[in-house]
């Protein structure tokens, strides 16, 4: 039971990671219509970035704030020279631009900063906090805490920021309707400006925390990739969704590696959670939050 | 009003109740539809014209009621299964397959009627390229009838919006339905274009004997080509009758044909 | 099209549903069919025929699957290469388990294995659509490429996991040369490419496009949507899975789950989106250029 208890913590931890990213992908879904595939190529662009800095001797924080304008830059150039010119297209032809992104990002981070495998260190160990073992003899990695509390503030700020700012009631409103949004004078590219970078910085934060954990490697863009089961478990489109949605992938990805992985032989995390999203389609196509929807003709 | 003659009861329809979430589309509506009659629903937006036709052909499943086709009172039922069993029909708003031409959007009709499988057809042989040439044969019968030949090898996206409902009509006639439904097929027309599209009803009605079902807001066209009319208003059923009658039903004149439209 | 069939009258609807209408089509691909056969084998250098024109075939034969799929069904996939796989490895184990397996019976069935498993991994296509539905392929391509590393079974419990593909005779024939080997892969892939071209002008290409274009209305219509979808995704793996033998067997003379990855149905989706979706003829345009711009990226 404790044992159970701590890998379903660790997953729920793991997880948080999950939903802060795919949030990265609904606010650029909701208020541009884009399905991003290159969130995870941003994240390991973030990653090998940001180390890349440190290793030319950059103090921490500056790099973490040079990291975060090289990703606003990245984010508005996308916006200006991929989405602009495709504005109108049909969804499928944006998606298939972000895809071949994706390739060009990967290569753009590989050609700066060189393809090897790097390490990164945030400081904070990767070891169980000593008071809760003690008392419950769960083991709760510091890191897996840090992260997800990291995570957390930030799913917080950004909900907040949507809920009550100017420029997220104007997000918002570009989502629920863009010519709507238009016709009142907010303009539709600073907003997509904003919602890049905010993409950017989502990217930066994932990049650092997975990259402390697992190394600053190509397999990056494989787990940030995991937002997307997320996504079709909570739905493009809503917040609370993909909250949940990456605590459930996060859990049971851990309780699948752990009492699964044993009997055919690991790995199963490459795949786990995409087969997990699409059995639960099949149950409910509507997602978690969605509600049924009948085609009117 | 044609030489054609009405016959019995072919659809009939029992306290049917259609809701969605919260909203009542539909509530305990009855009404029959004659063999070889042409029906009119009317009723102002939103008064659930359109979804009385979806329950019909199976696109939308009531919560309560009966219905039967043929005097044969079906379960569950699904689109295909109604076209298999010969009701076509059109929509509302234009739902032509858009990346196809006119020629195959009508051919695509006849789908039921075509029995070769998928390879039979990757080889191009036998029943496949038989039926091919059959089906085109019978699809150009109706292009004809349609007055559409000179455009059959256009994409239809690019039709105007007018020949769009015409082709739509033909791709519903290509299955050689024995009951048509139709969802406002005169809806955003012109005088010319609607006088065309009613003879063309009226003559499906008249050469083919093909029973009709039909949504149209234009009085005129109304009184003008229905043998019995059904008014609907929030979902429910205030008249029923030949034209005549429902144009002097108090209710009817009060909750539609009062208000503009 | 740099000309239409402007002048050209048809007597007859037959004369009108043949497979290319139009005459400069029909001479334009004579020609093309003429060059590909004789001439370039003849004047090809090894180079070109190993390193870049059987591979080009190939992946002209994958992307036909998944236009069939995306392009005419309207069914975004982003598993195309573990179908591939599942090709590869199917053959390859129908070579080495039955005896005197012939090779071209070893394709086909392996073309079925891969169909079976994209009808397993196209059921969800019945319930969601469009992106969700994207996503839900990426299960299939990771899913596939794990089981295949991790079931040593499918590899002859070799301990690399990389195995050789067994020799190709046909009729006591060895292809060996790369002439040779170039010729079977463009014979397989002609045949199915008229096949898939067929395919798609008949009824059930209609049926496919239809559900693509609007499906409540082929419901309507009396399309069965089902059965439509399951066919396009089996149809479409067919062709991926003969590919897959295909790239294993005269590309690169070797089995492994590997090569199989996500990148490569990128590749292929990309192909497909240059080439023109929805186009037969663009699956063999596409893998040139975009191979170009892929290493252009680079
Ligand atoms: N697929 C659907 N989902 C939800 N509500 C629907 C759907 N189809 C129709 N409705 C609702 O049912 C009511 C009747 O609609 P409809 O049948 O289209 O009316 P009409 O064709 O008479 O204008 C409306 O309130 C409409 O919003
Ligand atoms: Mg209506």
């Amino acid at each position: 039971m404790q044992f159970f208890l701590e890998v379903l913590i660790g997953g729920l931890l793991s997880g948080v990671m999950y939903s802060f990213v795919a949030l990265g992908f609904v606010l650029i879904y909701k208020a541009s219509g884009v399905f991003n595939f290159a969130q995870g190529a941003m994240v390991f662009f973030a990653a090998l970035t940001f180390v890349g800095i440190l290793e030319l001797g950059v103090p921490f924080w500056l790099a973490l704030v040079l990291a975060f304008g090289a990703m606003v830059i990245l984010g508005i150039a996308t916006e200006r020279i991929v989405l602009r010119p495709l504005v109108n297209q049909p969804p499928i032809a944006l998606f298939m631009a972000t895809i071949g992104l994706t390739f060009f990002i990967e290569g753009l981070a590989q050609a700066m900063w060189g393809a090897s495998v790097r390490g990164l260190d945030l400081g904070i160990q990767d070891e169980p906090i000593e008071w809760i073992l003690q008392a419950t003899d769960i083991g709760v990695s510091k890191f897996d805490l840090f992260a997800a509390g990291v995570a957390a503030v930030l799913v917080t700020a950004l909900a907040l920021f949507f809920q009550y700012t100017r420029i997220g009631r104007a997000l918002r409103a570009v989502a629920d309707d863009h010519q709507a949004a238009l016709s009142i004078g907010i303009p539709l590219q600073t907003i997509w400006r904003i919602v890049w970078a905010v993409a950017g910085f989502v990217a930066l934060v994932a990049g650092l925390i997975w990259g402390a954990r697992n190394g600053v490697s190509f397999s990056l863009t494989f787990t940030a990739l995991k937002a997307l089961p997320v996504l079709i478990l909570g739905g493009f489109t809503s917040v609370p969704g993909a909250i949940v949605g990456g605590l459930i992938i996060g859990s049971t990805e851990k309780l699948a590696e752990v009492y699964l992985g044993g009997y055919v032989g690991g790995g199963t995390d490459s795949w786990f959670p995409y087969v997990m999203a699409l059995a639960f389609l099949l149950v409910r196509p509507e997602g978690l939050f969605g509600e049924k929807h009948i085609d009117r003709v | 009003m044609n030489g054609r003659q009405i016959g019995d009861v072919i659809l009939d329809l029992q306290n049917i109740s259609l809701r969605f979430g919260g909203v009542k589309a539909l509530t305990n509506i009855s009404f029959d539809v004659r063999e070889h009659e042409i029906r009119a629903i009317i009723g102002p937006n939103g008064a659930g014209k359109s979804s009385m036709l979806n329950v019909i052909n199976g696109v939308y499943h009531p919560q309560e009621g009966r219905i039967a086709f043929h005097g044969e009172e079906r379960r569950r039922m699904e689109p295909h299964m109604a076209a298999m069993q010969g009701i076509s029909r059109t929509f509302q708003n234009i739902a032509l397959f858009k990346g196809m031409t006119v020629l195959d959007n009508i051919m695509t009709g006849r789908i039921t009627k075509m029995k070769a499988n998928f390879i039979e057809q990757a080889f191009y042989f036998g029943r496949a390229r038989r039926e091919e040439l059959e089906h085109r044969k019978k699809v150009e019968e109706v292009i004809d009838f349609l007055e559409i030949q000179h455009i059959r090898k256009t994409p239809v996206g690019r039709l105007p919006y007018g020949l769009q409902k015409r082709v739509e009509l033909g791709r519903a006639l290509a299955a050689e339905p024995t009951m048509l439904l139709l969802d406002e097929p005169m809806a955003g027309m012109n005088v010319e274009e609607k006088q065309d599209m009613c003879r063309f009803i009226l003559d499906v009605n008249d050469q083919f004997g093909t029973t009709i079902v039909l949504i149209e807001h234009d009085m005129g066209v109304i009184m003008d080509i229905s043998d019995r009319v059904v008014v609907l208003d929030y979902g429910k059923k205030i008249g029923d009758g030949t034209p005549d009658e429902v144009r002097n039903n108090e209710e009817v004149i009060r909750a539609y044909l009062g208000v503009g439209h | 099209m740099l000309y239409r069939e402007a002048g050209q009258f048809k007597a007859s609807y037959g004369a009108d549903q043949q497979i290319f209408p139009i005459r400069q089509d029909r001479i334009g691909i004579m020609i093309v069919l003429a060059i590909a056969f004789i001439a370039v084998p003849m004047l090809a250098s090894e180079y070109w025929l190993k390193g870049i024109l059987i591979q080009f075939l190939v992946f002209s034969c994958a992307a036909l699957g998944l236009n069939i799929l995306t392009g005419y069904a309207g069914q975004l996939s982003l598993g195309s290469a573990a179908f591939m796989a599942v090709g590869a490895f199917a053959s390859y184990n129908f070579m080495l388990r039955i005896d005197g397996m012939p090779l071209l019976v070893a394709f086909v069935l392996g073309g079925l294995a891969a169909a079976f498993v994209g009808i397993l991994f196209g059921l969800p296509s019945l319930r969601i659509k469009g992106f969700y539905l994207a996503v839900a392929t990426l299960a299939a391509q990771f899913f596939i490429v794990w089981l295949l590393t991790k079931v040593s079974w499918f590899s002859n419990d070799s301990s690399s996991g990389v195995i050789t593909a067994q020799e190709m005779v046909i009729f006591g024939y060895k292809f060996v040369t790369p002439e040779s080997k170039y010729l079977l892969v463009l014979s397989v892939v002609t045949a199915l490419a008229l096949m898939a071209k067929n395919m798609v002008r008949g009824s059930v290409g209609r049926a496919w496009m239809a559900v693509r274009d609007m499906d409540v209305a082929a419901e309507v219509i009396g399309i069965r949507i089902m059965h439509t979808k399951l066919l396009a995704f089996a149809v479409s793996s067919f062709y991926c899975g003969v590919a897959g033998a295909l790239y294993a067997y005269a590309y690169l003379g070797t089995v492994e789950p590997e090569g199989f990855n996500l990148d490569l149905s990128f590749k292929i989706l990309f192909m497909i989106i240059i080439g023109g979706v929805g186009s037969i003829s663009g699956a063999f345009l596409g893998p040139p250029s975009s191979s170009c711009c892929r290493f252009s990226w680079m």
